[in-house]
């Protein structure tokens, strides 16, 4: 059952990347990349990172994305020409991508960790779940959890700056 | 399952994300592709947490969220400032930092 799972929801993450790089319309590469999110959070919750995977559909696939399609409903959607900056640049892409593959895969198969073979130790029930990373990000992370918040705050207001009508720039 | 698959179905992904910056040329999808990398590395994360079987790897991932959240915020930002000014969303065209 556990396997069925994985491989429904890996070959969805797989699908939905492969999706976003190959849609013509950034809409439906959103749309792939919203796939992709929902296969993942399927993954970490076999994975036993259930706040974590909520994290992942209320904060990625519901906000993030909807401001995404917000953005590409305003900018639209507009055709990339098939010119080649440097040239043979769409064969020598996969070849660089499927050798980066196989290096990171010969790095981690290669090393010597050999709970990698097995499905990690047995945990008990409360592992993964809000209370424990709650406690966790208060005590032993509370100074990362509050300079996360005020990246974010520092984020929005950057993205309100650039994003800003100024009209006597433009004149 | 074993943590190699999930180790191995993230270096997968992150390949993919790769594949895609080399591809495409719009702002946009460059930035999806980034979202792609940075949920591949989360999914390790994730992985060698549950491998060692403890919590503290799922706390950087959420921390990855955030900041991926902000990237996302500060490049659409851009993109949508790029779009203002009436300039190519082409990332070949938009060439006048280039050395």
């Amino acid at each position: 059952m556990e396997a069925v799972v994985f491989f429904v929801a890996a070959i969805g993450a797989l699908g939905g990347a492969i999706g976003v790089i190959a849609m013509r319309n950034p809409f439906y590469s959103v749309l792939a990349l919203i796939i992709h999110l929902f296969s993942l959070a399927a993954l970490f919750l076999l994975l036993t990172a259930a706040f974590v995977a909520a994290a992942q559909v209320v904060v990625y696939a519901g906000a993030v994305m909807v401001l995404y399609v917000f953005v590409v409903a305003y900018v639209g959607g507009g055709g990339e020409s098939a010119w080649e900056p440097i040239p043979g640049q769409r064969l020598l892409a996969p070849l660089l991508a499927i050798a980066l593959f196989v290096e990171l895969s010969i790095a981690v198969l290669g090393s010597a960790l050999k709970a990698l073979e097995t499905h990690g130790p047995d945990v008990n029930e409360g592992f993964g779940d809000p209370a424990a990373i709650g406690r966790l990000l208060l005590e032993k992370f509370l100074l990362p959890f509050e300079a996360s918040s005020i990246l974010l705050l520092l984020a929005a207001v950057g993205a309100i700056v650039l994003a800003a009508r100024r009209r006597e720039v433009e004149a | 399952m074993n943590i190699t698959w999930y180790i191995v179905l993230s270096s997968l992904l992150f390949a993919t994300g790769v594949l895609g910056i080399l591809l495409r040329r719009s702002p946009m999808v460059i930035l999806l592709c980034l979202e792609l990398m940075l949920n591949a590395g989360n999914l390790a994360l994730v992985a060698f947490s549950r491998m060692v079987g403890n919590e503290q790897g799922q706390v950087f991932a959420v921390i990855v969220m955030v900041i991926a959240a902000c990237e996302v915020v500060v490049g659409l930002g851009l993109i949508v400032a790029i779009f203002r000014r009436r300039l190519p969303l082409n990332v070949d065209d938009l060439r006048e930092l280039r050395g």
